[in-house]
């Protein structure tokens, strides 16, 4: 039914055609003459702003934000070290002719050598001399020693072609006919531990980001459970005045939203700024021992640029799941106070 | 519009307080819903506004059974109902203009769209230099206004209103009552919940009396 305006009423009866010379109160309760104008206005929001206790649920998801991504930022490190590692490591073997009864040593080393050159797949070799050797066991025996009475073995270094998969038994074969007391070390066993390490890493990585999401996703539940019990009546009034769920939902979950994303531009961007000035940081502990071996195990301490996308992704994912920890703890306190 | 069939209510396991509700409410009909105090006016006002479900029987309102209704459509229905409170349940944080606009807001209507509405329907109960006043510091008759004026903003099919004349004096009382009537004639069924008789002694009208659970109707 289409009715007339409110100015229509006079003398007890609605009229829909009443004109405008015919404008006044007609219902007089009371005597105001209003004077404000028709304009644009601009409106309250439903949810007031303050009434959700927004800085310490950013604090909380700025938090968590943070500890994702440094776990995030440490994993992928790590991750992309070891892959350095093992792909050094992997493009080399390393043949050691130890002394044997009977036997001269740099001949052995040299018929090694060149067998290893006969090998197909081998770009290069480098035979260690008796000092470089001697050079290799300097820290642990120190310098000056003579090493002429030691059985030191003679290490042969070789370089494999990219891509290419050495035959090993037959490289095998080859040396150990030429020299019995020879040994051949592709460095696999290097090379599963340094895989072991890295796969323990992401698992705990995993672990930790999902404790950290865990703990993201109860403490918006808590927040969001306050919010609505703090806006119990503004929720009762628009359910009076014909207001969904969904409605009413949206207008809490834009404020979630808004402090999810707060959370996340922070934590995240904390963590950004610390990747990115680790290198520096790095810097000031150069030549001291523990910088020395974090350089040697994790390089520079620098994260790519797609390390940094990572990150970014990673706090728009803990946004999203504080606006979906909110939704789904707003839909169910609706049902409970319907 | 409304029929109730053997409808009972009850809160919990405790007893019966409303006990097989037989009624209609006819389009553009006006009535008062009285009984002394506790005999369950407020809660057969919450059953017709669907905040509650019976018991037991069946409630049919706008040609739909509430048993069958889904939330939505329960919300849908609502926005057919304006309801006014005893104690006004208007939000501080909105101006005057707000509150009585919200349902529109609901409705998800462009606030150009219904501007000039709202602020003819402020004029007409009086609060046209109030409507940019926030409820904290309107007087008791005003809130009444601004709550009666957001229960009829949207045309109701039905209205209903608890105690409307509560808060206010018995001049101010019989304005209201003024506004309902004219409202009434504009096509909107009324339901006044009231133990007040001299504003039921102001204007003939079907009165529904609860009494220990029931309904006695004198048309």
């Amino acid at each position: 039914m289409r009715r007339g305006g409110w100015c229509c009423i006079r003398d007890g009866c609605i009229s829909m055609s009443r004109t405008d010379d015919q404008l006044g109160p007609l219902v007089d309760l009371g005597r105001e003459r209003p004077q404000v104008p028709a304009r644009a206005r601009n409106l309250s929001p439903i949810v007031p702003r303050a009434s959700i206790a927004g800085r310490a649920l950013v604090a909380v998801v700025a938090i968590m934000t943070f500890l994702a991504s440094i776990t995030t930022g440490a994993v992928l490190l790590i991750s992309a070290s070891a892959a350095e590692w093992q792909s050094e490591v992997a493009s080399e073997i390393t043949v050691q002719v130890r002394p044997a009864p009977g036997r001269d040593i740099d001949r052995d080393a040299a018929a090694v050598a060149e067998a290893m050159r006969a090998q197909s797949g081998i770009l290069e070799i480098r035979p260690f001399t008796k000092d470089e050797s001697a050079k290799l066991l300097e820290p642990w025996l120190g310098s000056g020693l003579s090493l002429d009475d030691l059985p030191v073995p003679r290490v042969i270094v070789a370089r494999v072609q990219p891509g290419t998969v050495l035959d090993l038994a037959a490289l095998r074969r080859r040396v150990t006919q030429v020299s019995p007391s020879a040994s051949v070390d592709d460095h696999r066993a290097w090379i599963e531990r340094m895989r072991s390490m890295t796969g323990a890493t992401v698992i705990a990585g995993i672990g930790i980001l999902a404790l950290v999401i865990i703990a993201t996703i109860i403490s918006v539940s808590f927040a969001t459970r306050g919010a609505m019990a703090a806006n119990r009546p503004i929720v009762e009034v628009l359910h009076f005045v014909g207001a969904g769920d969904r409605y009413i939902a949206n207008r809490f979950l834009r404020h979630f939203l808004r402090l999810g994303l707060e959370g996340g531009l922070i934590g995240g961007g904390v963590a950004m700024l610390a990747f990115g000035f680790s290198e520096s940081i790095a810097g000031w502990f150069s030549g001291t021992p523990v910088g020395d071996q974090f350089v040697a195990l994790l390089g520079t301490f620098s994260l790519r640029p797609s390390g940094y996308l990572v990150l970014a992704a990673q706090a728009v994912l803990i946004a999203a799941i504080t606006a979906w920890a909110s939704r789904r703890t707003l839909f169910a306190t609706l049902d409970d106070i319907d | 519009m409304v029929r109730f069939e053997n409808v009972g209510l009850r809160y919990g396991l405790g007893p019966e307080i409303l006990r097989d509700l037989n009624f209609l409410i006819p389009a553009h009909s006006f009535q008062f819903l009285t009984g002394p105090s506790g005999a369950g006016k407020t809660s057969l006002l919450r059953l017709l506004f669907l905040s509650l479900r019976p018991t037991r029987g069946l409630v049919n309102l706008f040609g739909h059974d509430i048993s069958l209704l889904g939330k939505d459509e329960i919300a849908d229905l609502r926005k057919r109902i304006g309801i006014v409170l005893q104690d006004f349940r208007l939000l501080d944080h909105m101006t005057t203009y707000e509150n009585v606009a919200l349902p529109f807001r609901v409705m998800g209507r462009e606030e150009s769209s219904y501007r000039k509405e709202v602020i003819d329907l402020l004029k007409w109960v009086g609060l046209g230099e109030r409507m940019d006043a926030l409820p904290p510091i309107l007087s008791g008759g005003e809130k009444q206004r601004a709550a009666i004026a957001r229960a009829v903003i949207s045309r109701p099919h039905l209205l209903l209103a608890d105690e409307p004349t509560g808060n206010v004096d018995p001049t101010l009382g019989r304005r209201l009552l003024r506004l309902f009537i004219e409202l009434n004639k504009s096509g909107t069924a009324v339901v006044i919940a009231t133990h007040d008789i001299t504003l039921m002694d102001q204007y003939e009208a079907r009165r529904l009396v609860l009494h220990q659970g029931r309904l006695h109707i004198y048309e």
